[in-house]
C-alpha cells in the first residue's frame, strides 16, 4: 500500500502493518520448521526432530498474538471494507498457519520413531513431496504481503500435484509392504508422514483462499482441485 | 499530593461492588484511579455537581493520567459533560451551579480561593462541540490568548507563537498565505483545528475536547482524531463524546457514566472487549436506550 493511499490516522496503518509482519513471521517459522522435520528424517537426526517439537510452542504463541491483535483491531476501529477483509483473513490465515506448524511437529514425532528403526529406501519419496510443500507455503506467504490473488490462484491450483505425489508414494510404499513384512512398520509411519505432508498442502490451499477473498471480497467460485484421493483408492488385486 | 487522599486500585474492586446491580460512584468497576507510583495529571474526589437541586454528577473519584487521552462516554443526562467542565471551572458561569469534593491538578484544589481561575483556564484549555472561533483574523484568534496573558512580548514572539500553535495543530500549511483572514472564512474542519491552535497558544497543560467532532464530517473528523494522537505527546487530553466509536478509537482510558454515577472507567481496549460492569456492556452493545 502506497503512502497515498494510507489512513488518515497513522497509528491504524501501523496495527494492520503490525499484523501483516506477525501473520509473514508465524509462515516463515511455520514452513522452516517444515523443512527442518523433513531433514529429521532424511539425515535421521532426532535431535533436531526434537528442537522441531519444541519450537511449535512458538507458533502457537504468534497465533495468540495474531488473535490479540485481531480481536483489539475490530473492537477499537471498526474496520471496514477492505480492512476488514484484512482483519478476518489474519484470523483464519494465522489458524491455518498454526496447523501447519502442527503437522510440521507430527512429521519431526514419526521422524524421531523412524530413526529407530532400520533405514528404509522410499524414504527419497518423502524429501520431493516436502519440497514441493514448502515451495508452496513460501509463494503463498508471497502472495499474501504482497495482495497478489494471481499469485494465491497458482497456489491454489497445484493442490493437486500434492495430491498425485502423495498418491503415487501411498502406492510405492504398499509395494514395499507388500514385498516384505518387515517394511510395514517403517512404510506405515513414512505413511502418515505423507499425509501430514499433504495436509499442510491442503492448509496453504485454504490460505490462498482467504488471500482471494481479501482482494476481491468473494471466494474462488471454482470447484477446488482434487487430486484421485487415496481414501478412493482401489484395493490393489493380490500379486500385483 | 498532599491534599489528595489517594485510594489504592484493590480499595475500589472489592467483590461486593464488582455485582452487577451496583451503581453507586464507590462501587466503580475497573481501575478509576492510578496505582501507587504513577501520576495522575487531574484528580477528582467524590466530586458532585448539583444545577440547584438536580444532583446532576454523583460523588465521582477519577484521576486522568497524564500524556493519555482519557474519553467519558454515555448516554445523554449522564453527567460527562458537567463532569468535564467542573475540570476547568466552566460550571462557574452556569447559575446555580455548586460543585462539592476535590478536583486537583497537580494535586492543587482547583477549587480553592486562592485560585486564579483565568490562569486555570490556560492551563486547562477547552475546546467545543461547536467551532467557535473569533470574529477576527485567523493570526488574532491565535494570538489574543498569549497576548492577554503576556506570553509574547515582541511582534516577532508572537508570530511564533501563533505558527507554532497553527503547525501543531496541524492547520499552517492551510493558513500560512491567509492569516489576516477571518477565521470564521474557513471550513468546519479547518474551524475546529483553528479552536485547537488558539488553545495550544496559551501552553496548557490539559486540552478539554465536548464532542469537538461532532458538527464535522468523516474525513474531517479523521483528521482531528490522528492530530489528537499527535497532541497526546505533549499534552493530557480528556474528550467527551456521543460517539463510543470514536472514544475506542482516540482513547487509552475510557470512563462510562451513566445518570451521574461514574460505573466503570478502564483501559480503553478493555471496556470495548470485556467490559466488567453489566451496564457497561449494555451502553456499549446497543442493548439500552
Amino acid at each position: 500500500m502506497g503512502a497515498h493511499d494510507g489512513h488518515t490516522v497513522q497509528s491504524f496503518e501501523d496495527e494492520l502493518t503490525q499484523l501483516t509482519n506477525v501473520i509473514v513471521r508465524m509462515g516463515g517459522l511455520a514452513e522452516a520448521q517444515m523443512a527442518s522435520a523433513i531433514h529429521a528424517i532424511t539425515r535421521r537426526d532426532s535431535d533436531l526432530a526434537s528442537r522441531v517439537i519444541a519450537g511449535d510452542s512458538k507458533v502457537d504463541e504468534m497465533e495468540k498474538e495474531v488473535h490479540a491483535l485481531t480481536v483489539r483491531l475490530l473492537a477499537l476501529r471498526q474496520p471496514m471494507a477492505d480492512d476488514l477483509r484484512s482483519i478476518v483473513a489474519a484470523l483464519k490465515i494465522s489458524a491455518d498457519i498454526e496447523r501447519i506448524g502442527d503437522y510440521a511437529a507430527n512429521v519431526a514425532k514419526r521422524a524421531m520413531v523412524l530413526n529407530q528403526l532400520p533405514q528404509v529406501t522410499p524414504v527419497a519419496g518423502i524429501p520431493g513431496m516436502g519440497r514441493m510443500v514448502q515451495q508452496i507455503i513460501n509463494d503463498v506467504l508471497d502472495a499474501y504481503v504482497e495482495r497478489d490473488v494471481e499469485k494465491a490462484l497458482a497456489v491454489w491450483h497445484r493442490d493437486e500435484d500434492v495430491d498425485a505425489m502423495h498418491m503415487a508414494l501411498f502406492r510405492e510404499l504398499l509395494t514395499y509392504m507388500m514385498e516384505d513384512p518387515r517394511n510395514i512398520t517403517a512404510c506405515t509411519h513414512l505413511m502418515f508422514i505423507a499425509k501430514n505432508i499433504e495436509r499442510i498442502g491442503d492448509h496453504a490451499t485454504n490460505i490462498a483462499e482467504t488471500i482471494h477473498f481479501l482482494v476481491k471480497g468473494q471466494s474462488i467460485l471454482l470447484p477446488r482441485p482434487k487430486g484421485a484421493s487415496v481414501d478412493e483408492m482401489p484395493m490393489p488385486e493380490k500379486g500385483a | 499530593m498532599a491534599m489528595v487522599e489517594t485510594m489504592t486500585p484493590e480499595q475500589t474492586r472489592t467483590p461486593e461492588t464488582a455485582r452487577p446491580d451496583a451503581t453507586r460512584s464507590e462501587g466503580t468497576a475497573g481501575s478509576p484511579l492510578v496505582g501507587p507510583g504513577e501520576d495522575a495529571k487531574v484528580s477528582a474526589r467524590d466530586c458532585s455537581v448539583y444545577y440547584g437541586e438536580k444532583h446532576a454528577l454523583k460523588g465521582v473519584s477519577l484521576d486522568i493520567k497524564v500524556n493519555e487521552v482519557t474519553a467519558f462516554i454515555g448516554p445523554s443526562g449522564c453527567g460527562k459533560s458537567t463532569f468535564l467542565r467542573s475540570l476547568n471551572r466552566m460550571n462557574d458561569i452556569i447559575d446555580g451551579a455548586r460543585v462539592t469534593g476535590l478536583i486537583a491538578l497537580d494535586g492543587e484544589d482547583i477549587y480553592a480561593r486562592k485560585v486564579d481561575v483565568v490562569q486555570l483556564r490556560a492551563r486547562v484549555g477547552m475546546v467545543f462541540q461547536k467551532p467557535n472561533p473569533f470574529p477576527k483574523s485567523i493570526y488574532e484568534n491565535v494570538a489574543y490568548g498569549p497576548r492577554i496573558h503576556g506570553l509574547a512580548s515582541t511582534k516577532d514572539e508572537m508570530d511564533d507563537v501563533v505558527q507554532s500553535s497553527l503547525e501543531r495543530a496541524g492547520l499552517w500549511t492551510e493558513v500560512k498565505d491567509r492569516l489576516d483572514q477571518p477565521g470564521t472564512g474557513l471550513s468546519g474542519g479547518q474551524q475546529q483545528r483553528l479552536c485547537i491552535a488558539r488553545a495550544i497558544a496559551v501552553s496548557p497543560e490539559v486540552i478539554l475536547m465536548d464532542e469537538p467532532c461532532s458538527a464535522l464530517d468523516p474525513i474531517a473528523t479523521a483528521k482531528i482524531e490522528e492530530l489528537i494522537d499527535e497532541l497526546r505527546q505533549n499534552y493530557t487530553i480528556v474528550i467527551v463524546t456521543h460517539s463510543m466509536q470514536q472514544a475506542a478509537r482516540v482513547s487509552q482510558r475510557t470512563a462510562f457514566f451513566h445518570l451521574g454515577n461514574l460505573v466503570e472507567c478502564n483501559d480503553t481496549e478493555q471496556i470495548f472487549t470485556n467490559p466488567l460492569h453489566k451496564l457497561t456492556q449494555g451502553y456499549i452493545t446497543g442493548r439500552f436506550g
